[in-house]
């Protein structure tokens, strides 16, 4: 037993890990093949992956009149107004900014709870000849920054931050604040 | 049950002295660490869900602008993480078992891809629920929407195809390699709100500059995580247990039958 047992350890083992070293060089084989194949398309696919376009977008290339698209970008602060259509309907218009190109947009129904001013929206709709966006949709996206209200009163407050022109400071100057504690610096 | 064989199909060959991780794969080993390991397991996710559930529900802040509907994302990143942190698991799992053939890694990938499903559809459903009204749709084919689907495809097409042929060595092997080729769609999942413009919110937690989430709901957002974990990982490793002692009971069964057949 103890005579022949080695004779066979030493066959069986090394040959399974020649196997399984062939079948791991095959797999690595695959997988850079799929890898490739992957990050081709998704290259080729690249524009067509974009869920919206933003004013600039659409300043530099004018979508061909009549067609659907989505809009996306900050409502600016100060552009809306809301007003009620002749059916009884809520009307609403207001800008979409990018911060260097601006588009009009009218929109009649009823708007998602996070629409403000200064929030990001991705609307639906299409472009009229006059240059407003008539919108079909509006969604309003939230943004990376999650906070109490007492922490977001207190940046307002400071003047830090004013929620109807955009996105909150660097995360870092408010993530650890808490409000009751003494104030720190500033206000 | 004591006595238990040692010429099952699982049990590897005997005597042969077992060194580096493949320690760990043995699957009459694998059942007594378990056997240890699970209990605690068990408790400390118990305890874990209340910690984390009443920190994430009772006592961290409301969102100021989503309210209290931002208690949802205690459940939904949870999920979203396990998700993807379960299928990097199914992948290793997958190259084990192509690779080296070890009957256990087939066992845990097939106990393991339902359980992701599950986790998958929940975050998919918890998403929805808050997307509904925060964005102001239900759902939307934006990349990183689109993509979570396609992982939740790929979680229940692994589950469904792993038992789709008689020969469970046949399935486990097909399921393999289609759970490798979508190891391809989680750099997907998780750059698609960077690559391209997306409805959906870009990482808050995991990125370079500090999290963008206050500490208020950050930390009760880690417990959740830690805590689905734990059951997560409580709830695989039973179901691999009792995969395993069902080989082991067919096993003996087909024995006894042998035993019976030679008798006669």
């Amino acid at each position: 037993m103890s005579a022949a047992a080695p004779a066979r350890k030493s066959a069986g083992p090394s040959l399974g890990r020649a196997r399984s070293r062939r079948r791991l060089h095959i797999l690595l084989l695959c997988a850079l093949g799929v890898g490739a194949a992957a990050a081709l398309s998704l290259t080729a696919f690249q524009d067509n992956l974009v869920f919206f376009q933003s004013p600039s977008d659409i300043t530099r290339q004018a979508p061909p009149p009549g067609r659907a698209f989505r809009l996306g970008g900050l409502v600016e602060a100060g552009s809306v107004v809301r007003g009620e259509g002749p059916d009884g309907r809520p009307d609403i218009s207001f800008r979409v900014t990018d911060t260097v190109a601006t588009v009009p947009v009218t929109f009649s129904g009823v708007l998602p709870d996070l629409f403000r001013e200064g929030q990001g929206v991705v609307t639906l709709g299409r472009m009229r000849p006059d240059g407003v966006f008539a919108a079909t949709e509006v969604l309003a996206r939230h943004d990376e920054a999650y906070m109490p209200p007492e922490v977001a009163d207190a940046l307002k407050r400071a003047g830090q931050w004013q929620p109807a022109q955009g996105a909150p400071p660097p995360a870092a100057s408010w993530n650890t604040l808490h409000p009751e504690a003494p104030a720190r610096g500033g206000s | 049950m004591d006595a238990a064989p040692t010429s099952t199909t699982l049990a590897g060959p005997p005597g042969r002295p077992s060194k580096g991780w493949h320690r760990f794969a043995n699957p009459g080993r694998f059942l007594r660490l378990t056997d240890r390991l699970l209990p605690w397991l068990w408790g400390l996710a118990l305890v874990a869900l209340v910690g984390g559930g009443l920190w994430g529900l009772v006592w961290s802040p409301p969102d100021w602008q989503q309210g209290e509907t931002v208690r949802i994302l205690y459940v939904h990143v949870p999920m979203a993480w396990l998700a993807m942190g379960g299928y990097v698991a199914l992948g290793a799992l997958s190259v084990i078992s192509l690779v080296w053939r070890h009957p256990l890694a087939d066992i845990a990938a097939r106990e393991l891809s339902p359980v992701g499903a599950l986790v998958g559809a929940l975050c998919l459903a918890s998403g929805s629920i808050w997307g509904r009204p925060m964005w102001g749709t239900w759902w939307v084919w934006d990349a990183r929407l689109t993509s979570v689907l396609v992982l939740f495809f790929f979680w229940a097409g692994h589950a469904a195809l792993s038992r789709a042929f008689e020969d469970p060595e046949r399935g486990g092997r097909a399921a393999a390699i289609l759970a490798l080729a979508g190891l391809v769609n989680l750099p997907i999942v998780k750059f698609s709100v960077d690559w391209w413009n997306t409805l959906h919110q870009p990482a808050s937690v995991t990125r370079l500059a500090a999290p963008g989430l206050h500490v208020d709901i950050l930390y009760p957002l880690l417990a959740c995580t830690v805590a689905f974990s734990l059951l997560f990982a409580a709830v695989v490793l039973a179901r691999v247990r009792a995969a395993v002692m069902e080989r082991r009971v067919r096993s003996l069964e087909m024995a006894a039958a042998r035993r019976l057949d030679t008798a006669s």
